[in-house]
């Protein structure tokens, strides 16, 4: 109940700032956008979301000559941003980015919101999870270290890279089916994100962390830890040396966390249209591709309708991930 | 080695790096003094600003904003006893309490010298030190910081004025907080009531700004106007600074010491250091029971300890991207944005820019000084505006500070939610730091406790028998029982000393 109310409130208040900052002008009778547009992020300031959104905001502010103001909307693990993009008036002037949470806290019961609640307009990250051991580790293959999870007992192997039923645990469920083997073969040790379970890597605490390659990277580039493999269709530029799932393995499993731009649900065409177009321009630009690579971040294109099926492949392959790992609840 | 320096020395002395860090400057020292809005958001809110500026102008940016914040987060605490930032809450009421005695000058002059101390020791930390510290904070495991952080729990019986039976009961209603929301090792939502808000938990920055802020301005409107502190000229701020700094050396270089050695552990920032290093100072000290009266010994090594904890919080950082505290987290990102990258290379392949960090950090803790004496001139001010005035500006701060958060207005019903449970806790004399630590503190021994037990599958002997985690669990159950033992010991001396002379 508290949701509803809070929701037709949101909504509500969004109408009437939409009414307010429309004057006398109605939006229609001029060229999209006529005024500063928002775009909301679900996660803090500082953090990899918030920098991806404030190089994409800068960039649309340059094609399309209105301001983007980025707007941290944080709280909830991520439910109150989303809740705040969904729930806007859809005429084009508040937008927000999304990450690969819409496709999982709907299967844990913390949210009614989907991929299905937005006009996805285009995506542009995804980055991969490694799979990483210590420098001390006997493994130095994925395949020996596979040989061994499957004859060790069941929660031998301890593995960490974020939260229980956060996306890197997933990756690491995902595989281990793709193995045929149990949801809960290798124990899942939380932990409050990528770095501090590196660190518990490298100080003797865990076998393996499932969490991204950027992520791990300063950790193997100390000489501390090996990335065995990555969980992609193709590998990292910046890792040549780490083969695919599929190379080291034969198994063709690939996941990962991913942002991307999308508005309310019900975005008028023409608006979306101009979205996605400026938004393939922000992709393309040498700026973009510099700061992704800078931060060692994937770039992955995907327009609207690409977008959405994406997102729909991803949902559904979570939810298969999350009730094998016993978190859904749907 | 000199070329380098030479190199680095060239790389900071441009127009665009002096103006950059004059302005981080004087917006650290605004924004940590204002109740409600911490160093780590004035560090997040510069993070846009440094898409446009040079790696050395940016990095310069972070490095002086986010030591003036530290710093100025003790003006407020002193002057109003409403502490800017986490890391000025455990000595806040002690400075306070200077203040009243007329002694502001001193108590914010021991903040802004020792600072200044204290991050320039952090920064020789960083320089001379990094390698050897780094390698400390990787054999740190989850058995390591659960003992780290119970023993940063019972700072909360050691600072507290009050009796200890009240400060561990604050201190528990603190930890209860901390277990609201879904952030927990089960990643189950706890005690959220289907709030949304509610599943992020209860931030300690909300927290903290409810229980001292609002619930000052609450105690004022209720009593009556203190008498006013004698007008007089504000004294000179630096006087008196050397002789502390004499008197009090080994409380310094202690302060010093514990401050880089909890900056370097990742996750544990300037809050712990402030508490820990406070929580020492009173327990080593020769008069102790001057500790709350308006003492400055306690401010001298806690703000020693504080500042010199965000500099070597900067070695993690550097040599593993692994982050030694919020601020930190937000530094590598920009690292890495300007292509800086973290790691060992950044110290071979890209000296020059490391000594040129280093020296940033130098100069900012030098600048503290006088951009620091300047600050404390203007809000020095505030004692002298009559309070009607004063109590709704620090409101207005502490709403528009909280909504600016995560532009939620689910912070304000916080702050305000909790500015009710301070001024209920404070008016039946149970301290409400004992309860911000709870909340700062119970996520981390929840987490160490309970991964702890799922690396070693149910058993709790790697709590011991690791060497480093054996030293803190000696450290922790003798703190435990030291006291109890004392207080045995004089309930049973009295009684069989009675039972002797009074016959039945």
């Amino acid at each position: 109940m508290p949701n509803i109310t809070r929701r037709a409130f949101a909504a509500s208040t969004a109408a009437a700032a939409a009414v307010a900052g429309l004057g006398l002008k109605p939006a229609s009778a001029q060229a999209y956008p006529a005024r500063p547009v928002t775009v909301i992020v679900p996660w803090g300031a500082g953090g990899g979301t918030d920098a991806t959104a404030r190089i994409v905001a800068a960039l649309l502010e340059k094609d399309l000559g209105q301001p983007f103001n980025v707007v941290n909307r944080t709280g909830g693990s991520g439910v109150v941003g989303h809740s705040a993009i969904a729930t806007a008036a859809p005429d084009g002037y508040t937008i927000g980015m999304l990450t690969v949470e819409i496709s999982m806290m709907h299967w844990q019961g913390l949210t009614e919101l989907g991929p299905k609640s937005y006009t996805p307009l285009a995506l542009m990250n995804e980055d991969p999870p490694g799979i990483q051991v210590s420098s001390t580790s006997p493994y130095k293959t994925v395949k020996e270290l596979a040989d061994a999870i499957k004859a060790a007992p069941a929660g031998k192997f301890k593995a960490s890279g974020t939260g229980q039923g956060g996306i890197w645990h997933l990756a690491l469920v995902g595989w281990l089916q793709a193995m045929g083997l149990a949801a809960n073969h290798v124990a899942w040790v939380p932990s409050n994100g990528a770095a501090p379970a590196m660190q518990d890597l490298a100080a003797g605490g865990l076998d393996l962390t499932t969490c991204s390659v950027p992520e791990a990277r300063a950790i193997i580039e100390a000489g501390k830890a090996r990335s065995l493999a990555i969980m992609a269709p193709a590998r990292n530029p910046v890792f040549p040396d780490v083969p695919t799932l599929k190379e080291a393995m034969g198994i063709d499993y690939s996941t990962g966390a991913w942002r991307g731009i999308a508005g309310p649900k019900g975005l008028p065409a023409d608006v979306s249209t101009k979205l996605t177009a400026s938004l393939k321009k922000v992709f393309d630009s040498k700026e973009f591709k510099e700061f992704m690579a800078n931060r060692g971040f994937g770039t992955v294109w995907g327009d609207a309708a690409q977008f959405a099926a994406f997102m729909d492949k991803g949902d559904a392959a979570m939810g298969v991930a999350m009730k094998a790992a016993g978190l859904s609840k749907a | 080695m000199l070329n380098t320096l030479i190199q680095a020395f060239n790389l900071i002395t441009t127009w665009e790096v002096i103006i950059a860090m004059l302005a981080a400057s004087v917006y650290g020292l605004v924004i940590g003094s204002l109740p409600g809005l911490s160093a780590t958001m004035a560090t997040a809110l510069l993070v846009p600003v440094t898409f446009y500026l040079s790696p050395i102008a940016a990095i310069a940016t972070i490095v002086a904003a986010s030591s003036m914040a530290i710093f100025s987060g003790d003006i407020p605490g002193a002057l109003l006893r409403i502490p800017g930032t986490p890391a000025s809450a455990a000595y806040a009421d002690e400075a306070y309490a200077m203040t009243r005695k007329g002694e502001a000058e001193l108590a914010l002059g021991a903040g802004v010298w020792f600072s200044a101390v204290g991050g320039i020791a952090g920064t020789l930390s960083l320089m001379i030190l990094a390698p050897p510290l780094a390698e400390i904070a990787l054999s740190f495991s989850t058995f390591e910081y659960f003992w780290l952080a119970l023993l940063g729990l019972m700072c909360a019986t050691l600072v507290a004025r009050s009796s200890p039976v009240k400060a561990i009961a604050g201190m528990f209603l603190g930890l209860l907080v901390s277990c609201i929301g879904i952030e927990n090792p089960g990643g189950v939502p706890r005690f959220t009531f289907g709030v949304t808000d509610l599943l992020g938990g209860i931030e300690p920055i909300p927290a903290l700004v409810g229980v001292f802020a609002v619930a000052q301005v609450m105690r004022a409107m209720l009593t009556p106007e203190p008498p006013p502190i004698p007008r007089r000229k504000f004294g000179s701020i630096l006087a008196g600074q050397w002789t502390l700094t004499k008197k009090y050396q080994w409380q310094m270089t202690r302060g010093n010491i514990i401050g880089i050695i909890i900056g370097v552990l990742p996750g544990a920032g300037a809050d712990m250091a402030a508490w820990v290093s406070y929580a020492m100072s009173k327990r080593f000290s020769k008069e102790p029971e001057k500790f709350g009266t308006g003492h400055v010994e306690g401010l001298v090594e806690a703000g020693a300890s504080n500042n010199a904890s965000v500099a070597s919080g900067w070695v993690p950082s550097l040599l593993f991207g692994i982050p030694g505290d919020t601020i930190a987290a937000i530094a590598i990102g920009v690292l890495y944005m300007k292509g800086l990258n973290p790691g060992p290379t950044l110290f071979t392949e890209k000296a020059s820019s490391m000594y040129a960090i280093y020296l940033l950090f130098i100069i900012a803790n030098i600048m503290m000084i006088p951009l620091g004496i300047v600050m404390i001139r203007l809000a020095s001010y505030v004692l002298r505006a009559p309070r009607s005035t004063v109590m709704p500006v620090i409101m207005l701060c502490c709403a528009v500070g909280s909504f600016a958060i995560g532009n939620n207005l689910f912070g304000v019903v916080t702050v305000a939610a909790f500015g009710v449970i301070g001024y209920v806790m404070e008016a039946n004399g149970y301290p409400v730091a004992a309860m911000v630590l709870g909340i700062v503190m119970g996520t981390m021994v929840e987490q160490a406790f309970v991964t702890s037990l799922i690396k070693s599958d149910g058993s709790i002997l790697p709590f011991f028998d690791r060497p480093i985690s054996a030293i803190l669990a000696s450290m922790a159950i003798g703190a435990f029982i030291w006291p109890v033992a004392v207080w045995l010991w004089r309930r049973l001396k009295p009684r069989t000393a009675a039972a002797a002379t009074t016959p039945r």
